[in-house]
Parts: C-alpha cells; sequence; structure tokens
C-alpha cells in the first residue's frame, strides 16, 4: 500500500508542527482509498484535548473528527487516517498510540524538534501491530 | 419508530460490508445501535461493552451534539436524524527517555 501526501499538504502539517512544538499537534487525514493507495487529498489541525500531558500525549476533540467526517462526506471523500506529531521523538509508533489506534486508517506521525521537522512517515494497524506504509508526494 | 441513519466510519466498515451508512427504524440511540448490530454481526461490540454501555473510545453523536450531553444512549430520535459513531482517537510519543532519529 502507498499512501500518496501532496507537497502542500506535507508543508501544512510542518507548519503546524513547528506552531505546537512542544506540544504534540494532531489532526485528521482526508482522502480516497483505492485498492492499494490512500490519497490524501485535505489535512485538518484538530484541538488535543490532553492539555495536561500535551508534550508527550494527545487526544483529539471528537467534535473536530465529526466536522472532518461532514467535511469529507460534502466533498465525496473519507476520512482515511489521523496525523500527530512527535515532539523530539522518532516518527515511530509508541505503545501508546498502538493501544489506542484502529484498523483501516493511516496514521501519520511527523517529528518535530524546535529548529526542525523530519520526514513523516505512514503506519497501520494490522493483526500483528503497526507496519509502515509507503509514503510519496 | 423514526427512520434514521447512522453513520460508519471508515475502521468499523468491515462489519458492514463497507457501507458507509446504514438505516434503521428507531425510536432511542441504543436502539438503533442494537439494529445495526442485528444487522451486522460484530460491530456492536466494538461500540457497547458487555453491560450494553458505550465503550471509552467510542463516541456517538446525533446531528452536531454528543449524546453524553443528550440523554446518553436513552437520547431519542427524530425522523431523519444522522447518528455517528465517532472513534475516540488519543496516542502520543510517551516514551520520552529515547533520543530523536528522524
Amino acid at each position: 500500500m502507498t499512501v500518496r501526501l501532496p507537497r502542500n499538504l506535507r508543508h501544512a502539517l510542518e507548519a503546524w508542527a513547528r506552531e505546537d512544538y512542544p506540544q504534540e499537534a494532531c489532526g485528521v487525514l482526508i482522502g480516497r482509498q483505492t485498492g492499494t493507495e490512500v490519497a490524501i487529498s485535505d489535512v485538518v489541525r484538530g484541538r488535543n484535548l490532553n492539555t495536561e500531558r500535551a508534550p508527550d500525549r494527545f487526544e483529539l476533540d471528537p467534535q473536530d473528527l465529526l466536522r472532518a467526517e461532514e467535511r469529507a462526506l460534502s466533498l465525496g471523500l473519507d476520512v482515511v487516517g489521523i496525523w500527530h506529531t512527535h515532539p523530539d521523538h522518532p516518527a515511530r509508533p509508541s505503545e501508546t498510540d498502538r493501544a489506542h489506534a484502529w484498523e483501516a486508517w493511516i496514521y501519520l506521525i511527523v517529528p518535530v524538534r524546535k529548529d526542525e521537522v523530519g520526514e513523516p512517515r505512514a503506519w497501520r494497524l494490522n493483526r500483528n501491530g503497526f507496519a509502515e506504509k509507503e509514503l510519496k508526494s | 419508530m423514526n427512520t434514521v441513519s447512522v453513520r460508519i466510519p471508515m475502521p468499523l466498515r468491515s462489519y458492514t460490508r463497507g457501507a458507509d451508512e446504514i438505516m434503521v427504524d428507531a425510536a432511542t440511540v441504543r436502539q438503533a445501535l442494537e439494529l445495526l448490530g442485528t444487522q451486522h454481526e460484530g460491530i456492536l461490540d466494538r461500540v457497547l461493552d458487555p453491560s450494553g454501555e458505550l465503550r471509552q473510545f467510542v463516541n456517538i453523536f446525533v446531528g452536531a451534539r454528543n449524546v453524553q450531553v443528550l440523554d446518553g444512549l436513552a437520547t431519542p430520535l427524530a425522523k431523519g436524524d444522522v447518528i455517528s459513531i465517532i472513534p475516540a482517537v488519543a496516542g502520543g510519543r510517551h516514551d520520552r527517555s529515547r533520543p530523536m532519529a528522524c
């Protein structure tokens, strides 16, 4: 499976990652899954409700996910996944990520440091845990 | 009874053969979910716990309102209402001890 993230959307995620650093940022991926490809065509910024542990945890406001679902529906698309940042940490899913993940969605993780945003990586949960998916622009 | 639609998020569509919306005739949210479970085996276990209460990692909305601020699963339904099953989404890097290597 390949995940396509257009360059302009990647730049939007990078900007939000920088703005929210050192807090974790999170949001929703909107697009379409066809065959073995997930094409992301919109990204939505969500609110992190976990304000007490925002540097290392996130909890997406369900109202934001509902709005993203409605936006996707109006565009004839779907919510195809979730994005979030890992401040000062690699773009690999943590045990916390795995414990809360849902199958079928793409999880895009953006690593961010004070002065640099790293390469995002895409993951999908299956029965054996997270498997990395090829990410292209 | 009122005909309402239940929107199914992508992670639960394996239970509905890919359908993103299911129509049911129901008077309350609980009834709608139970009918959904009758039509699509396995999905109810992902939404309700063994005691019949909403699972911690699932939110149910009627229109734009979370049933938690309405009458919960007893929330009455009107004809044409849209019920959305919204997965709770959480996570985070958590382990702060490992260095970043991106």
